[in-house]
C-alpha cells in the first residue's frame, strides 16, 4: 500500500461501482498527487474509464466517497466540479456545429468571459497544442484526426482547470501522429504541472507518460508502480503486460520525477 | 380550360378558403410542434416513456379523420365552433410525424459530443439547446414537413363538419357532380402542400449542422 499522502487532489476511499448485477469497482482507494500524470493501465473492462468517470461525477459511486482537493463528489456543485476539470476522451466529441474556436471557447463563455478575452485565449491554447492560427475559423470535419484530437485538448484547457482526464486520448490516432501527440503532452506537462489522469491500455504509452502507472484488474486496483519499477516488478500481471508488449521498453520509461 | 375560369370567376371565395385552409394548418402544426417537439424530447431523455407515447400517437394516426371528427363533434366547448375541432383533430394527426422525428433526432446525436459536454460541466438546458437542438433540427423539420402535407390533404376533409377550407369546394363539387368545383378545391390544395413541403425543406437545409 502507498503512504498516504497529506493533501491528494484526487482520492479514491473504498469506492464500489456496481450496475445492475456487475461489479464494475470494487474496494477501490487511491490517491492522486497534484502536479503528477498519474496513468490507469489495464485491459477493457478492467474499471478504468468508469474510475475517470467518478472523478468529474458523469458516474456515482455505489458506496466509498471520492474526493477533489479534499472535498466529497457528493457535497460538490456538480456543474462547478466538472468545469474545474478538462475532459478529454477517445472519440474526442467536438461539437460538429461549432468552429474550432467556439468549440475551445464554450466553457469559458459559460463562465462569462468578454469575447476579446476568450479569442486571446483560443489564439494562445491553439499555438500550445502545435495549429496555426487559422485553425479557429474552421469545423471539426475539416480537420485531420490528429488535429482535431489536438482541438480537443486544447478545449480541456481552455479555463485552465487544475484537473485534467483523459480517456485514452490518443487510441485512436495512427502511430506517427500518436508519438507526436505522446512527445507534445510531455513538453506541455513539463510546463503546465497538471494533475492528471490518464487511461490507457497501451503499457508502452504508461511507461513514457506516466509519473506512476496504476495497474487494474476486473474492477479492482492491483498495484501502484512508477515506469521503471513497473518494468522489474515481480507482480504476476505487471511481468505479465511486460512480456506481452516486447523488448524496447525500457527506453520508453518516463524517469522524469521517479 | 373550364376550371381555370371557374376560379378565375369565382377568386375571390377561392382565395378566402385558401386562407381558412392555411389557417387551420398553420394553428394545428403550431400547436403540434409545440406539444410534440417537447415530447419527443423528453421520451429521448426518458427512453423508458417511448414506446406508450409513440404507441399512443401511432394509434391516433390509424383513426379514420371523418370519423375522428364525428366522434369530437359532441365535445361541448370544441363542438360549438367546427374550426376549433378541426384544429385539434389535424393537431392529432400532425403530432406522430414530430414527435417521432424529435426523438429520432435527438437519439441521433453522436453520444461522444454529449458526453464531451457534459464532462466539460455544461448544465442538461445548454445541452438541449447548443447542442441536440441544434444537431437535431434537420431530422425535426423533416418531421413538420411530413406534419404539414399530410394536414394540408387532411384539412380538406374538414370541410364535411363545416369547418371552412379548400375542402367546400371538393364537396360541394362531389354534391354537384361538377369536377370544376371539385378541382377548384383540390388544385389549390396541392400547390399548397407543395409550396409547404418546398418551404420547410428550404429551412431544413439552410438549418442543416455541418
Amino acid at each position: 500500500m502507498e503512504p498516504a499522502l497529506s493533501n491528494p487532489a484526487i482520492e479514491f476511499r473504498d469506492v464500489a461501482y456496481r450496475v445492475a448485477e456487475t461489479q464494475v469497482l470494487c474496494g477501490f482507494n487511491l490517491q492522486v498527487q497534484s502536479g503528477e500524470t498519474l496513468v490507469l493501465l489495464g485491459r477493457s473492462g478492467s474499471g478504468k474509464t468508469t474510475s475517470l468517470k467518478l472523478v468529474n461525477r458523469l458516474l456515482s459511486p455505489t458506496s466509498g466517497d471520492v474526493r477533489v482537493k479534499g472535498v466529497s463528489n457528493r457535497e460538490a456543485d456538480v456543474i462547478r466540479l466538472r468545469r474545474s476539470m478538462g475532459y478529454v476522451i477517445q472519440d474526442v466529441g467536438l461539437f460538429p456545429h461549432f468552429t474550432v474556436e467556439r468549440n475551445i471557447g464554450l466553457v469559458p463563455k459559460t463562465e462569462g468571459w468578454s469575447d476579446d478575452r476568450i479569442r486571446a485565449r483560443v489564439q494562445e491554447l491553439l499555438q500550445t497544442v502545435g495549429l496555426a492560427a487559422d485553425t479557429a475559423s474552421r469545423y471539426p470535419h475539416q480537420l485531420s484526426g490528429g488535429q482535431r484530437q489536438r482541438v480537443g485538448v486544447a478545449r480541456a484547457l481552455a479555463a485552465d482547470p487544475e484537473i485534467l482526464l483523459m480517456d485514452e486520448p490518443f487510441g485512436a490516432l495512427d502511430p506517427l501522429t500518436r508519438d507526436e501527440l505522446q512527445r507534445e503532452f510531455l513538453l506541455l506537462q513539463q510546463r503546465l504541472h497538471k494533475t492528471v489522469v490518464f487511461v490507457t491500455h497501451d503499457l508502452r504509452e504508461a511507461l513514457r507518460l506516466g509519473t506512476r502507472i496504476a495497474l487494474m484488474e476486473a474492477g479492482r486496483l492491483v498495484t501502484v508502480l512508477s515506469p521503471v519499477e513497473f518494468l522489474r516488478s515481480t507482480q504476476a500481471l505487471a511481468a505479465a503486460y511486460v512480456r506481452a508488449f516486447g523488448g524496447g521498453l525500457e527506453s520508453a520509461a518516463n524517469r522524469g520525477t521517479s | 380550360m373550364n376550371v381555370f375560369r371557374f376560379m378565375l370567376q369565382n377568386r375571390g371565395q377561392v382565395l378566402e378558403l385558401t386562407f381558412e385552409h392555411l389557417r387551420l394548418v398553420g394553428f394545428s402544426t403550431l400547436f403540434a410542434m409545440l406539444i410534440g417537439i417537447p415530447l419527443g424530447i423528453a421520451i429521448a431523455h426518458r427512453p423508458k416513456f417511448n414506446r406508450p407515447v409513440l404507441a399512443t400517437a401511432n394509434i391516433i394516426q390509424t383513426i379514420p379523420s371523418l370519423a375522428l371528427f364525428g366522434f369530437l363533434l359532441p365535445v361541448p366547448w370544441l363542438g360549438e365552433r367546427s374550426d376549433r375541432l378541426a384544429i385539434l383533430a389535424l393537431t392529432l394527426y400532425a403530432l406522430l410525424p414530430i414527435i417521432r422525428n424529435t426523438y429520432t433526432g435527438i437519439r441521433g446525436v453522436d453520444p461522444a459530443v454529449v458526453e464531451a459536454g457534459r464532462g466539460m460541466g455544461l448544465t442538461e438546458s445548454q445541452l438541449l439547446f447548443q447542442v441536440e437542438l441544434p444537431l437535431a433540427v434537420s431530422v425535426i423539420l423533416s418531421g413538420v414537413r411530413v406534419a404539414v402535407v399530410i394536414s394540408v390533404g387532411l384539412a380538406t376533409i374538414a370541410a364535411a363538419i363545416g369547418a371552412g377550407g379548400l375542402g367546400e369546394f371538393i364537396f360541394r363539387g362531389l354534391a354537384m357532380v361538377d369536377d370544376r368545383v371539385i378541382l377548384a378545391g383540390a388544385i389549390p390544395a396541392a400547390i399548397l402542400a407543395l409550396v409547404a413541403d418546398f418551404g420547410v425543406g428550404w429551412l431544413e437545409r439552410r438549418l442543416q449542422p455541418r
